[in-house]
């Protein structure tokens, strides 16, 4: 059981780093690419101060086994990185969502969301992020990137979800 | 809403009735009796005594005929069976002809209209049986936008003579309209009568919300709104659609209230730091007191009837199990000991049952406890069944079932608590959340 869970997590943690998820700074990060400039647009993923960079390259999620919060091997990596990234863009705070699956109830789920998006952002402060850049919200089941019901969809949605907006630290 | 205030319900007795001696066992249904025989009973219109009556006087029959036949404790005889028809209210009652098509209660009624458009109604119960009228003639009064008003109240009066408990179709649901896909959802406020009618929106679908509940007398509603882009609880009038949020900590997030039986304290769950406790404040802001200490998950509160205590669920012992503990904190005794895991706790306003959500081996089921965690039974099972609430009576669970898959979307349904009469509960659309209100005055 444990190992399966292992190669679930693995399986998941590549899918989502692969995963683009438009939304909030996906796609309109691109700014329209005008015609025979740089390599680098600014803003755009090959930029590598842009939210899209942070989301497509750095890896913006980390997911977690079924009802656990511990940040597994392939998540400290990502979140390894999401620490370097924010420590040399301090331009950027980060709001940080905590998701569950939908194999529980709502209440339940909210505060295993809550629970995740606090592991996240503990570690992130461990690594010198400043703790006003971060804050944490809970979505519990109510946000599933994936809706299929079954194992490959659960394992999507349980992620704790870096979200970067412009501005530094508040408090 | 203002209809409601509006709404004088005067009763008044008609004249006494003669009492004939009983022949047969009086009339009852004996709710706890194991199996139930549905009791059959006719509801012919009733008399409108004026032309602007005729239709009320069809509808509210009907709608009384609904709600009783709704409980699965009775049977409406169709009225094409009827040998005689009651054509004056005042008229006697043509016992063998209601027997003879196996009528055991014969419900009559009358409407007149009046002035500024006021209904009145009056109405009769017969136990056919023994001969006699069950109780006196009553008299209700409203206006004819109340119509429904008056007829759940009409049955709710058939309901208590027959099984000797109060009823409950005088009441209203305030659940959480659901639409667009699941990986999209948008949700907002809905409150309706029991029965699904007279749907009206209490927020626009801007902002995520959750789980609302209603106030002991049903004026206002306790929910949970992602309006700041954080889950806070808010207190809506549901009059008058006000609102005002019950905390705004930042760092915070608070969710799962429910309000304690005098209506003058919220208990609610709050995370901080990514901990989740239980805690209890006045409704009017302010005296906040901690109930629960631990790092495991504290939360779905919900009072004992009397105020005194809160059963709510925790993960302390590795999953989610139900606890009671004195309503101003102190030790919490584990009440749930069977496989699987046990959330959303729901204290019955009876005080002697706890509904809850159970999932075992990937199933979800509703089911109910004694208080003390005896004498568990489930009373559904589905791919997710969810967040029960009880009738104001005590004898109905509604509650969500959220189907399966990509195209999985959520309804109400509702059960009585021997786990007869699974019904889906009509909405215009998907919903969830739904909470039952008190039976209105």
């Amino acid at each position: 059981m444990k190992h399966l869970v292992k190669a679930v997590l693995l399986v998941g943690a590549l899918t989502a780093s692969a995963c683009t998820n438009a939304g909030r700074f996906g796609d309109g990060a691109g700014g329209g690419a005008g015609a025979g400039t740089s390599a680098i647009v600014p803003g755009s993923a090959s930029d590598p101060t842009s939210p899209a960079y942070f989301q497509q390259t750095v890896g913006d999620r980390v997911l977690f086994a079924i009802d656990q919060s511990t940040l597994s091997g392939s998540g400290v990596d990502v979140l390894t990185k999401q620490a370097a990234w924010l420590m040399e863009n301090p331009a950027f705070s980060a709001i940080i969502e905590g998701h569950a699956d939908e194999q529980g109830t709502r209440e339940y789920n909210l505060a295993l969301g809550a629970r995740r998006a606090s592991a996240v952002q503990n570690f992130l402060i461990e690594r010198g992020v400043a703790p006003g850049r971060l804050k944490t919200v809970s979505y519990g089941k109510e946000r599933p990137l994936e809706i299929c019901s079954d194992e490959s969809c659960y394992a999507q949605n349980r992620r704790a979800v870096t979200v970067l907006s412009a501005g530094g630290a508040t408090s | 809403m203002n209809m409601f205030k509006s709404l004088s319900l005067a009763l008044a007795c008609l004249a006494p009735l003669a009492i004939i001696p009983a022949v047969a066992e009086p009339l009852r249904i004996v709710i706890d009796n194991p199996i139930i025989e549905p009791l059959p009973f006719a509801a012919p219109d009733f008399q409108a005594e004026d032309g602007a009556a005729s239709e009320f006087a069809q509808n509210i029959a009907r709608v009384v005929a609904a709600d009783l036949a709704g409980t699965g404790l009775f049977r409406e005889i169709p009225r094409d069976a009827f040998i005689s028809n009651v054509t004056n209210f005042a008229s006697p009652v043509q016992y063998a002809d209601w027997k003879a098509i196996s009528a055991q209660a014969l419900i009559t009624g009358a409407v007149a209209t009046g002035a500024n458009g006021k209904l009145s109604v009056k109405f009769r119960v017969f136990d056919i049986d023994n001969g006699n009228a069950l109780g006196e003639g009553l008299q209700f009064g409203g206006s004819t936008s109340s119509w429904r008003r008056i007829a759940h109240k009409v049955a709710d009066v058939v309901y208590s003579r027959i099984t000797g408990e109060t009823g409950y179709f005088d009441s209203r649901v305030v659940f959480v309209a659901e639409s667009g896909p699941k990986n999209a959802r948008r949700k907002r406020l809905a409150i309706m009568d029991y029965d699904g009618a007279n749907v009206q929106y209490l927020t626009d679908s801007n902002d995520l919300v959750l789980a609302p509940r209603f106030s002991p007398t049903g004026d206002r509603v306790l929910y949970t709104s992602y309006k700041t882009g954080f889950p806070r609880i808010y207190v809506m009038d549901v009059g008058t659609v006000q609102q005002r949020v019950l905390e705004d900590q930042d760092g915070t997030m608070t969710f799962a209230p429910r309000f304690s039986p005098d209506g003058n304290t919220v208990v609610f769950s709050l995370s901080s730091g990514g901990n989740t406790d239980i805690y209890r404040m006045d409704i009017n802001g302010g005296n906040r007191q901690r109930l629960t200490s631990a790092p495991s998950i504290e939360t779905a509160p919900s009072f004992s009837p009397d105020g005194s205590q809160i059963v709510f669920e925790s993960d302390r012992s590795g999953a989610q199990q139900l606890y009671v503990m004195p309503a101003t904190g102190g030790e919490a005794k584990r009440i749930s000991f069977g496989p699987g895991r046990y959330g959303t706790p729901v204290w019955s306003p009876r005080g002697d049952l706890i509904a809850f959500t159970k999932q075992n081996q990937g199933r979800f089921h509703i089911g109910v406890m004694r208080t003390d965690g005896s004498e568990e039974r489930l009373l559904t099972a589905s791919f997710l069944d969810e967040g029960p609430s009880w009738s104001p009576n005590g004898r109905v669970i509604m509650f969500m079932r959220e189907s399966q898959g990509a195209s999985g979307q959520a309804a109400l349904y509702s059960v009585d608590i021997s786990g007869r009469n699974l019904r889906r509960v009509s909405t215009p659309g998907a919903a969830s959340d739904p909470a039952w209100s008190p039976l209105q005055r």
